[in-house]
């Protein structure tokens, strides 16, 4: 073996106490292409802002080809040829493409910025690493797969040798993706070293030549991609045999729930985002929608609960045969409509309210909790309700004066589920229930989906884990770039077959 | 009405102008790192003050003679370079926000120069009067140059420098800024001290150039109509000069107004006067704070502010 | 306990701009401790000093609970100045055109129009915010502008006795005169101004109270500043939040007009704020942005204007713009928090918070 570029022995971090890197060692070497992989909060993200000097570690050595470091902040990683690119990319929109590059590494005197000096360093190093891109566009006139390459033109331009990339292919479409993997072994093969963080196994197993495999803030596993497979690289992962069952009787279908026809959504900026969209919900089963996130299953959710504005919406949305496609978040709640939002702390929680007042968002305005007067709260009826959520959802601590903040990320989803479920819906809208969730929450929210079920309510479920998905659906939904691109039966249909129109491949 | 139109006018215009200019420029600086500059008051207030302060004391204790206006003004700079300091260090080291901590500056600047030179001139809140051939000697004409001058200056520095493109990339996105190595606290207190350098001149300049004395809240709302006139420009130098010069010819106008235009018969009607009165002063006070809203409401072109403004930056944990 | 932890921030700010004023009563030659002996004292004294601070604070009442609604919604109102004007204006104007009315017609009336006038006049960044996304702080700072020139221009020109050298309007009529308190307590001087005014700065806060915390309006208002994307999730417009917020913010800086035209002068006297609006601010958040905080500290206001005649009177060199320096720099040091997170965090915080 060569000499590592990078190594790092032992490192360990915690926040407040709480560990998240519990002795991490890893080395690369030059040429390579590493994968990092791991499921949410194995602590892929901090041991990357520890490389990158974004964070110090608490313990633990880091050294560059042989030579210990002590990264205070980033710039002594760049200083030292690491390179990063953010999941969310960290390019300032009004500016342009060349602006964007020689920020921090500016070319010319204090006095003077010469700009013309970057765009020609720009255009070799896209011609070198074939990342076609224009010096002065402006960022936000560029697609998202442009923005990626800026972001990797920035690192190579302060003369990166490792460059460390944080979910990259999350916000490209099949075909970027495929582009983005050339562009990475044109690196390779120019030297460079890739650490690339990921929890989509197929891409691992595309890109990677070697997989360091990190559960609960420790490294589980290291090996050369081409002596694995993704059976073993899952089971690494999740540290048990990836058996996501869940027990289910078959779906006792009613009628028509929800119905949508030719639903499009679009953004203020013009863009459509979901594309004449139709589909039914059938009362009593569970419709899961898969697909790559920001492929539209945000904005569809969001204009089926009435969050966005009837001038972004043409088509037409029908609750039980009635027409709701113009009818307002609160009058479809009222009808029937349950939500449990993607993002709890943007949309689900008021984070500084008591469980209490948390308990009763979205029915805090009527009859029980708001007294005979019709203007007055009922406390007492307030408390009952939050109790009875807390006992029946199992949400801990079970302190209703307790600030929502303070609850741990399975308990809040607990809250918002046992609120939503409070109000017997006839159609429950829910996205990504178990995000961020520990396991033996995941598999009570499982539960309960079906119960809810079996009662006769139309369910529409959209998750970015696809085991999630096709083991609670009865019906799957295949959306892409806005559009359903597949309609198969989960428990016929194999992961390669969903991933293939997941991704555009049909 | 044609009269009205003068060479006059126009250097009145100038005259008006000049402590609008000089403040939002500095305005400027401060909105485009991403700290709001509600402040801009507070620190002309300190400017003048300090500087008809100094410019006194240097001239009838020390008998500095000519050199004193000059001074005086270095004072009136570096009394707002110190209040934009205290500001800094509140709205950046200790994250609070901004448009309180603006808030708080102006109403201790509101009162301090008054109760100093209650304290100091024995007075009910102004400095003593300073001999006219102790103020700032020069003609509209040189101060037009300057001020072109500084806003060329102001131009190549946001748009032609490193610093500027920092300046730019930490009011936009402060995190990105982070991530490129670039300190965001260290360009957003360059932005707010220069802010109130600038500012501070152009309070001196009220003090000790249009004026020849500190009164109490001389500045009368100066510091906001700049801040309207940053808004109004669109938080671009260029811009922001001509809506200086906009916002200083309409109170030229309204000065030498009085008693020249008429109100036209039908907005007499309108308002209960008399035809041929004078056009109330009020209602030309109200111009720069009127476009000000409509701007802000996008009834002329969009203007959109500085991503980050007002937003403190916290590092991610 | 928790109130104990409640009240401790807000007294060491008012603490340290004590000792910040004091530090710049010693630079210009004066005895800190006898100017502030002074001012304490000559606002505690029975029955001037307590009237006149209740008098004092009156107004500050009604303006830090106006930005108190608001800052709950999550907009910082610091137009309650113009509010406040417009509003004292407008009470004048009815109290002045119909004059001829009786008391029990008139007064509802003045009532109505200081309530409406200021909750337009607060409804116009409201709506401005919710319509065009443009912010309420520099739009409130424009209206006040516009507000004082539109209430001087109307009292130079259409309201004023002609021949008069003070910019203020001819009196409102008998019937709306509102008592003072000397007339209702017995042994307290009449000429006192505090006025009823007062109770009903006591009962705004009783009510602010209820309305916030106590009825599902107020839940929708402060959702909405909690956070405004779950509360559209859970059904609330926040468009509507944010004009409701304002116009109710506004309407609370309107009865400022109360207190100054029916109360006290029995006119409008332009200019008359001494800047209660922006005061207002430091009152709500000196009062932790609760209705019993902005009492307390409206009450602390009002006895530092009062003490501080006294101050400019009876000391060689200290005025009273000693208060606006206290004001000030009690406002920044509630406005930094974390600074004195140092010493009672054991430095721990302040040192995570460095950037």
């Amino acid at each position: 073996m060569s000499q590592a570029l990078l190594e790092c022995a032992d490192i360990q971090k915690s926040f407040g106490g709480v560990p998240v890197l519990k002795g991490i060692t890893l080395d690369l070497q030059p040429g390579t292409v590493t994968a990092l992989a791991g499921e949410n909060g194995a602590g892929k993200s901090t041991l990357m802002k520890i490389l990158y000097g974004m964070q110090a570690p608490d313990e633990g050595v880091m050294k560059v080809f042989g030579n210990e470091v002590h990264f205070a902040k980033p710039t002594d990683a760049i200083a030292l040829g690491i390179g990063m690119v953010h999941q969310h990319f960290m390019l300032v929109s009004t500016m342009t493409v060349a602006e964007n590059i020689v920020l921090g590494a500016e070319p010319g005197s204090e006095v003077a910025l010469d700009l013309n000096k970057a765009s020609t360093n720009i255009r070799k190093l896209s011609e070198e690493f074939k990342l076609a891109v224009n010096p002065h566009a402006v960022i936000e006139h560029l697609s998202v797969g442009q923005q990626q390459r800026v972001e990797l033109l920035k690192a190579l331009y302060r003369q990166a040798r490792v460059l460390i990339l944080d979910e990259p292919t999350a916000v490209l479409t099949p075909q970027e993706v495929d582009e983005f993997f050339a562009i990475l072994r044109g690196m390779r093969q120019q030297g460079k070293t890739v650490v690339i963080i990921t929890h989509k196994l197929s891409e691992v197993l595309a890109i990677s030549d070697e997989v360091t495999v990190m559960r609960d803030g420790r490294v589980v596993g290291q090996v050369a991609t081409k002596d694995t497979n993704a059976a073993e690289l899952a089971r690494m992962m999740v540290g048990r045999e990836v058996l996501l069952r869940v027990e289910k009787p078959d779906a006792d279908v009613g009628t028509t729930g929800l119905l949508v026809k030719n639903l499009s959504v679009s953004t203020s900026d013009g863009s459509k985002r979901v594309n004449g969209v139709s589909f039914e919900v059938r009362k009593g089963e569970i419709l899961g929608i898969a697909g790559v996130e920001g492929n539209g299953q945000t904005e569809l959710i969001e204009a089926l609960a009435g969050l966005v504005t009837p001038a972004h919406l043409t088509g037409e949305i029908r609750l039980e045969g009635r027409d709701i496609t113009r009818v307002d978040a609160r009058s479809r709640r009222e009808l029937g409509i349950a939500h449990i939002p993607e993002d709890r702390h943007r949309r689900g929680l008021l984070l500084d309210f008591s469980l209490a007042e948390n308990s009763i968002l979205g029915v805090h305005y009527r009859k029980p909790v708001v007294s005979t007067a019709g203007i007055f709260l009922d406390n007492q009826a307030i408390r009952k309700r939050a109790a009875q959520i807390i006992e029946d959802f199992d949400v801990r601590p079970t302190n209703q004066e307790l600030p929502a903040r303070a609850l741990s990320g399975g308990n809040q989803q607990k809250l918002i589920i046992g609120r939503e479920f409070d109000l017997r819906p006839k159609l429950l809208l829910v996205s990504q229930p178990t995000r961020g969730v520990d396991i033996g929450a995941i598999e009570f929210i499982h539960r309960k989906l079906v119960a809810l079920r079996d009662e006769g309510c139309a369910v529409l479920l959209v998750s970015a884990e696809l085991e999630e998905v096709t083991a609670l659906a009865d019906r799957l939904l295949i959306i892409h770039e806005g559009r359903i691109v597949g309609d198969v039966d989960p428990k016929v249909a194999t992961i390669e077959e969903i991933g293939l129109l997941m991704t555009g491949g049909h | 009405m044609r009269d009205l139109f003068t060479i006059a006018l126009i250097w009145s215009t100038v005259r008006l102008a000049t402590p609008l200019i000089l403040a939002a420029l500095g305005g400027l600086f401060s909105e485009r790192s991403g700290i709001i500059n509600i402040a801009l008051e507070g620190k002309m207030l300190a400017g003048a003050f300090t500087a008809a302060a100094v410019t006194y004391a240097a001239d009838s204790k020390l008998h500095l003679g000519a050199a004193s206006p000059w001074l005086g003004l270095l004072a009136g700079m570096s009394a707002g370079i110190f209040i934009a300091a205290i500001y800094a260090i509140v709205c950046i080291r200790y994250k609070a926000d901004q448009v309180v901590s603006g808030t708080a500056i102006n109403i201790l600047m509101f009162g301090l120069p008054a109760f100093l030179s209650g304290a100091f001139f024995l007075s009910s809140g102004s400095t003593p009067q300073i001999p006219r051939d102790r103020l700032i000697p020069f003609t509209p004409l040189v101060i037009a140059i300057l001020l072109l001058m500084l806003t060329g200056i102001c131009w190549y520095v946001l748009y032609r420098t490193p610093f500027g493109l920092r300046l730019r990339s930490v009011g936009e996105n402060p995190e990105a800024a982070d991530a490129a190595g670039v300190s965001v606290s260290r360009i957003r207190y360059a932005g707010v001290l220069i802010a109130g350098a600038l500012a501070g001149i152009g309070g001196a300049y009220l003090s000790i150039g249009q004026s020849s004395l500190f009164t109490r809240n001389m500045t009368s709302g100066r510091g906001f109509i700049a801040l309207a006139a940053l808004i109004f420009g669109k938080w671009r130098p260029v811009q922001t000069l001509l809506a200086c010069l906009l916002f200083g010819f309409t109170e030229a106008v309204s000065i030498q107004m009085q008693g020249a235009i008429k109100l036209p018969a039908f907005f007499a009607t309108l308002l209960r006067q008399t035809p041929g009165d004078d056009i109330p002063i009020q209602f030309i006070q109200m111009v720069p704070y009127l476009l000000t809203i409509i701007v802000l409401a996008g009834f002329i072109g969009s203007s959109r502010p500085p991503r980050a403004l007002g937003i403190p930056y916290q590092k991610e944990k | 306990m928790k109130l104990l932890r409640e009240l401790l921030f807000p007294l060491i700010a008012v603490i340290a701009a004590f000792i910040v004023g004091g530090i710049l009563i010693l630079i210009i030659g004066d005895d800190p401790i006898v100017a502030y002996k002074l001012l304490i004292g000559s606002a505690l004294s029975w029955p001037d000093g307590i009237g006149y601070t209740l008098f004092y604070a009156t107004p500050l009442i009604f303006t830090g609970l106006a930005v108190l609604v608001a800052l709950r919604c999550g907009l910082l109102n610091i137009g309650a100045e113009g509010q406040l004007y417009v509003a004292a204006f407008a009470t004048a104007w009815v109290g002045i055109t119909f004059a001829h009315l009786s008391a029990w017609l008139l007064l509802p009336l003045c009532f109505l129009a200081a309530i409406v006038a200021g909750g337009v006049w607060g409804a116009i960044p409201g709506v401005l915010k919710a319509r065009f996304g443009s912010h309420e702080v520099i739009n409130t700072i424009m209206l006040n502008f516009i507000a004082v020139a539109l209430v001087s221009y109307f009292t130079q020109y259409h309201y004023k006795t002609p021949g008069d050298p003070i910019m203020q309007t001819t009196e409102i009529g008998g019937g709306a005169h509102i008592a003072r308190i000397g007339k209702i307590l017995p042994g307290f001087p009449e000429r006192i101004p505090l006025n009823l005014a007062f109770i009903l700065a006591l009962v705004c806060c009783v009510l602010v109270y209820l309305f916030l915390w106590r009825t599902k309006w107020g839940y929708e208002l402060r959702a909405t500043g909690s956070n405004p994307t779950a509360a559209e999730y859970g059904g609330i417009s926040i468009r509507k939040q944010i004009i409701i917020a304002m116009t109710i913010s506004g309407s609370l800086a309107g009865l400022v007009g109360i207190n100054e035209v029916l109360g006290y002068r029995y006119r409008y006297y332009d200019g008359f704020s001494s800047s209660y609006g922006f005061t207002g601010i430091a009152v709500a958040l000196l009062g932790r942005n609760h209705p019993v905080g902005v009492l307390l500290s409206a009450i602390l206001f009002g006895m530092l204007i009062r003490g501080g005649i006294f101050v400019d009177a009876f000391t060689n060199n200290v005025t009273k713009d000693l208060v606006d320096v206290l004001q000030g720099v009690v406002i920044l040091f509630v406005a930094a928090e974390a600074l004195f997170r140092g010493p009672f965090g054991r430095f721990g915080l302040l040192k995570r918070s460095k950037v």
